[in-house]
């Protein structure tokens, strides 16, 4: 009974400890502010657009919810931090940055009974009509949000006024790179949870859950508030650290690149949309340079490819790799207890 | 008082009856069968006493409280779990996840979501019972969609039992089970504690009266004969429209 019950804890324990790679993975990301700090423009943007993968992935991957419209809780927020810092009613960035995303997530809990119901079309033209609507909303309202011209005028005080934002973004990349991580973890505990657990066995199968007690609905609309505050979160960034918010934080091009880059990077493990921002970033860098007006070109056959490989699961189409992966470093690193933590989440 | 009461359930899909004027009281603790030829409407009863679909006229009682209105979550959570005739699996999850996650929720844990399942000793100390008791042990790190069949059909009824019902629904617990993970199976069902009553639709005869200590009988919808096992397999009209004469002979 005893080593049972140790191995049953033991178990249901580790898969949420943290593995090798992964502190390998971290390690390496703050050591960027020492060792790139001519990219740190480019980190910085990408670290943005990881945490807001991140945001898709927690729906996405975690919770089968499938969107076009994550845009909208990334505009609203971006305009919310904006303006706030503009007319000088928040001034300190990280209280604008939690109000931001607080924002964002209340109208996520709002817009969430939308998208309950339905097939992954139906949720797909929900999303997309909210974003466009907002879309709409902001150039209407030209006075407010500065229409096709951004709004204009903000200036973003120093960090608990100590840290000032300065021109080659170092500031800005060491703020974005810690919220990207705080919010991380945040995300890793909520996915190992109960609660987490709970939304991967209803995304598998929702008739069982509800069959096991599972008030599904209320778990999905809780998963889509704190996606929508990640993605809010991740849109205030952009301001703060650009000190201007446009019309195309709401595009639908946003949205759609998002999905892109979660499709690279692969979901449900929590990383793709990490590893999927860098891949992405780097690629529009590099490939730009050499074509700049056709570099989408690369990316679409990238996708086409990703979606050929992966056929039914495209999110999952690099899952052999990471499985590949933890074997290797399982092998290298010969620790055989902590290492089945190592295995990337399979799902 | 009967633990569970159906009064005058009905449920009509357009102008098809698929159960009608299904009344039907199941005691504390008993052995209770539901039996009758295909397409009678055993499962429309089960989703019906589930909550999975909506009666379209009649009540359900379970412990004095009508849960008629009331969605399948909420049913489980007043002490009313069931299976499923057609696996309905969490087939990334392994079997540890599993009933894991089934014991958390009955435990509250289920809004968590800062500590990890493993962290709570109730949880822990739960699944390890279940596990051992439907034989789970030996596959419970395996995923779950590459589980042996008769160790899946386990699982489904683990699955159940693991929300801790007073009342357990069985739709075809033995369904498509090859012969040599039968006995197990079989074992575990029978060795289901005496305080849970449990209501069982099954077609193999045999499980059904080895086990059964009532049977109800449902044909076109409706209730037919209702009785103990012997008054039931000597009802002419049961073996009219149901059981073979050899079966009648062997008890």
């Amino acid at each position: 009974m005893a080593p049972l019950a140790d191995d049953v804890a033991g178990y249901l324990k580790r898969r949420a400890r943290w593995s090798a790679v992964e502190i390998a993975f971290w390690v390496f990301a703050f050591a960027t502010i020492w060792l790139l700090p001519s990219k740190h423009l480019i980190l910085t943007e990408t670290a943005i657009l990881a945490l807001f993968a991140l945001s898709l992935d927690l729906i996405l991957g975690y919770a089968g919810i499938i969107s076009l419209g994550q845009a909208a809780f990334f505009g609203v927020a971006g305009y919310f931090s904006g303006l706030v810092a503009k007319y000088g009613i928040i001034n300190e960035p990280v209280v604008a940055l939690l109000c931001s995303g607080l924002v964002a997530a209340a109208l996520g809990f709002v817009t969430s009974f939308l998208v309950l119901r339905g097939s992954d079309l139906t949720r797909l033209m929900v999303t997309l009509g909210i974003s466009l609507m907002l879309g709409e909303l902001a150039n209407r309202y030209s006075n407010i949000t500065g229409g096709a011209d951004g709004l204009q005028g903000v200036t973003i005080a120093p960090i608990f006024g100590k840290f000032q934002f300065d021109l080659y973004g170092h500031t800005g990349y060491v703020y974005c790179l810690t919220v990207l991580f705080i919010c991380f973890v945040i995300a890793r505990r909520i996915v190992y949870s109960p609660f987490g657990l709970s939304l991967r066995a209803v995304k598998g199968n929702a008739l069982r859950g509800d069959a096991i007690g599972i008030p599904v609905k209320w778990r999905l609309v809780a998963m889509y508030t704190v996606s929508a505050g990640f993605a809010g979160i991740a849109g205030a960034l952009l301001t703060q650290t650009t000190a201007f918010c446009s019309l195309d934080v709401l595009s639908l091009n946003r949205s759609a690149d998002l999905l892109l880059v979660l499709i690279i990077g692969g979901t449900g493990y929590l990383y793709g949309g990490l590893i999927g921002a860098v891949i992405y970033k780097f690629m529009q860098d590099w490939i730009s340079t050499m074509t700049p007006q056709y570099w989408q070109f690369w990316i679409g056959l990238i996708l086409v490819v990703i979606v050929l490989v992966g056929r039914e699961r495209i999110g999952a189409w690099n899952e052999g790799v990471r499985a590949a992966l933890a074997r290797l470093v399982a092998h290298l690193v010969a620790r055989p207890a902590v290492l089945g933590s190592a295995a990337p989440d399979r799902n | 008082m009967p633990i569970l009461e159906t009064i005058g359930l009905e449920k009509r899909f357009g102008g098809i009856i698929a159960a009608q004027d299904v009344t039907l009281a199941v005691e504390k603790g008993a052995r209770h069968a539901l039996i009758g030829p295909n397409g009678a409407g055993k499962t429309t009863v089960i989703n019906l006493l589930s909550g999975v679909l909506k009666p379209t006229a009649g009540r359900i009682v379970l412990e004095g409280r009508d849960i008629t209105s009331l969605e399948p979550h909420e049913r489980v959570r007043l002490g009313m779990a069931r299976t499923f005739q057609i696996n309905q699996l969490f087939l990334d999850l392994t079997p540890l996840e599993t009933i894991g996650l089934a014991v958390a929720e009955r435990l509250g844990a289920g809004v968590d979501w800062w500590r990890p399942v493993g962290s709570r000793s109730a949880v822990t100390d739960e699944v390890v019972e279940i596990v051992e008791r439907f034989h789970l042990a030996d596959v419970m790190h395996e995923r779950t969609a590459i589980l042996p069949y008769g160790k899946q059909r386990l699982l489904e009824i683990a699955l159940a039992f693991a929300c801790r019902p007073h009342v357990l629904l069985l739709d075809e617990p033995a369904a498509g089970v090859p012969e040599a993970e039968r006995h197990e199976l079989l074992a575990t069902i029978a060795a289901l504690p005496a305080e849970v009553t449990v209501l069982l639709i099954e077609h193999d005869m045999d499980l059904v009266f080895s086990f059964a200590d009532r049977i109800s009988v449902l044909v076109n919808g409706g209730l037919f004969v209702d009785g103990a096992p012997e008054e039931v397999a000597r009802d002419p009209r049961v073996k009219a429209v149901y059981l073979g004469e050899e079966l009648v002979e062997r008890i």
